[in-house]
């Protein structure tokens, strides 16, 4: 009797804790005009460091002498240089920029995901702060602001390259030449618009259940004594395992925006 | 869990960010690296043409040192025949020479042979006068018989 008590307080224990971990800290009327203060904040400061990093590393780097700062920079910089290079069919002076921010901010905001789920959060209510979400990317927000800039661009390069009856012919004849125009439209507009949806939702997704399987680890601990030794284990496995998928997820974002780039710089081929 | 006005100043953010990375990181360190690039392959080529220049050279130098060594028997032989040729000339010279002062110290000796001579005759003839005149005493005349004894001097 009493232990099924416990169960059922610690369970709902269990949703409160979770739920409480993953709202956000807005102000706003509820809809869409909601500010989440959290976001912003650990966005703005992640954008902050790497724009500190980007000014300095811009001022002192030196051709001769690199330093081991600018090494690692380089080694970046380099790499998404190949990829561009690999993939991009024409010279953009946008491209680079973009896909090298896209990288790094994403990395950066996917790595707050490795500081212990409850160490932000709980220094947040010592100051007052009741909500905290301190991961950037497990917000829709900031996975579809980037999706939906990216989306943007896209259409602004394919009217720029194809020329907007260019662009208007491609959903038209595309891709399956001029009989069926009107499935044409359609498949195009899916094709064209699960562009930003997928890059959106993908990483939102892989963020947020990376950060709600921390909660449930760090549940594990906090339900009983037993569950301390699981609960180092499985939270030491998914943060090494973590670092490879925020990585990874990162790498994707660039990549995949470079690829949507690099097709919307192609010349229609005649059908 | 909703998309909310968030958006907007994420995605201002992020046209920032680009914009400043653009500038300040991307442009200057793509610039950088895209001159290393050239500097180091300039380097690689500059130090290849080094080399082969300096093939060219020790080339050069050796032929430099043939030549010279060619030369510098070409003259030594020149010399050697040279030294030959006024040593010869030097030989044949000295002996001419030789023979012309052999000559006139024969001529000279001559000279001064005849030249004693000439006084030894006179001498004779003055002792012999003086003599005969000791002896015949009054009877003969210097005068008288001068180119007697004249003759008779030239006989000796």
């Amino acid at each position: 009797m009493s232990s099924s008590t416990a169960n059922e307080e610690s369970g709902l224990g269990a949703v409160e804790y979770i739920q409480h971990h993953l709202h956000n800290n807005s102000i706003g009327d509820g809809g869409f005009w909601v500010l989440n203060l959290d976001t912003l904040f650990y966005s703005w400061l992640l954008a902050g460091v790497l724009m500190y990093i980007a000014w300095k590393m811009g001022k002192t780097m030196t051709a001769d002498t690199p330093s081991g700062g600018q090494n690692v920079l380089e080694a970046i910089v380099e790499f998404v240089q190949q990829q561009i290079k690999d993939i991009f069919p024409r010279s953009n002076p946008l491209i680079g920029p973009l896909a090298l921010t896209i990288f790094m901010w994403v990395f950066l905001m996917n790595a707050m995901d490795l500081i212990p789920v409850d160490l932000l959060p709980s220094l947040g209510q010592l100051v007052g702060i009741h909500y905290m979400k301190v991961v950037p990317t497990t917000d829709l927000s900031t996975t579809f602001a980037l999706a939906l800039s990216v989306f943007a661009l896209i259409i602004f390069y394919n009217i720029k390259i194809k020329g907007p009856i260019g662009y208007l012919k491609m959903f038209l004849f595309h891709p399956f030449g001029k009989y069926l125009i009107p499935v044409n439209i359609i498949m195009t507009a899916i094709e064209e618009i699960a562009k930003p949806v997928s890059l959106g939702l993908r990483l939102f997704g892989n963020m947020f259940a990376g950060e709600l399987i921390f909660l449930l680890i760090a549940l594990l601990g906090g339900a009983s004594l037993f569950g301390l030794l699981p609960q180092i284990a499985l939270g030491t496995a998914w943060a090494i395992f973590h670092i490879l998928v925020i990585t990874l997820q990162a790498f994707i974002f660039m990549l995949l925006t470079i690829v949507y780039l690099g097709m919307a710089h192609q010349d229609m081929e005649e059908h | 869990m909703s998309i909310t006005a968030t958006l907007i100043g994420q995605i201002i953010t992020f046209a920032i960010l680009v914009w400043f990375i653009g500038k300040y990181l991307w442009g200057p360190m793509t610039q950088m690296m895209d001159d290393r690039k050239k500097r180091i392959a300039d380097g690689l080529a500059a130090a290849e043409r080094g080399i082969h220049e300096q093939e060219l050279a020790e080339q050069k130098a050796a032929q430099h040192i043939k030549e010279a060594k060619e030369q510098a028997a070409e003259i030594l032989a020149q010399a050697q025949k040279c030294a030959a040729e006024i040593i010869e000339e030097a030989k044949i010279d000295a002996k001419a020479e030789g023979e012309r002062l052999i000559t006139t110290a024969n001529a000279e000796i001559e000279q001064e042979v005849n030249r004693a001579k000439e006084s030894l005759r006179a001498q004779v003839v003055d002792i012999t006068v003086a003599a005969a005149g000791k002896i015949i005493k009054k009877e003969i005349d210097a005068k008288a018989h001068g180119d007697l004894l004249k003759d008779v001097v030239g006989q000796l």
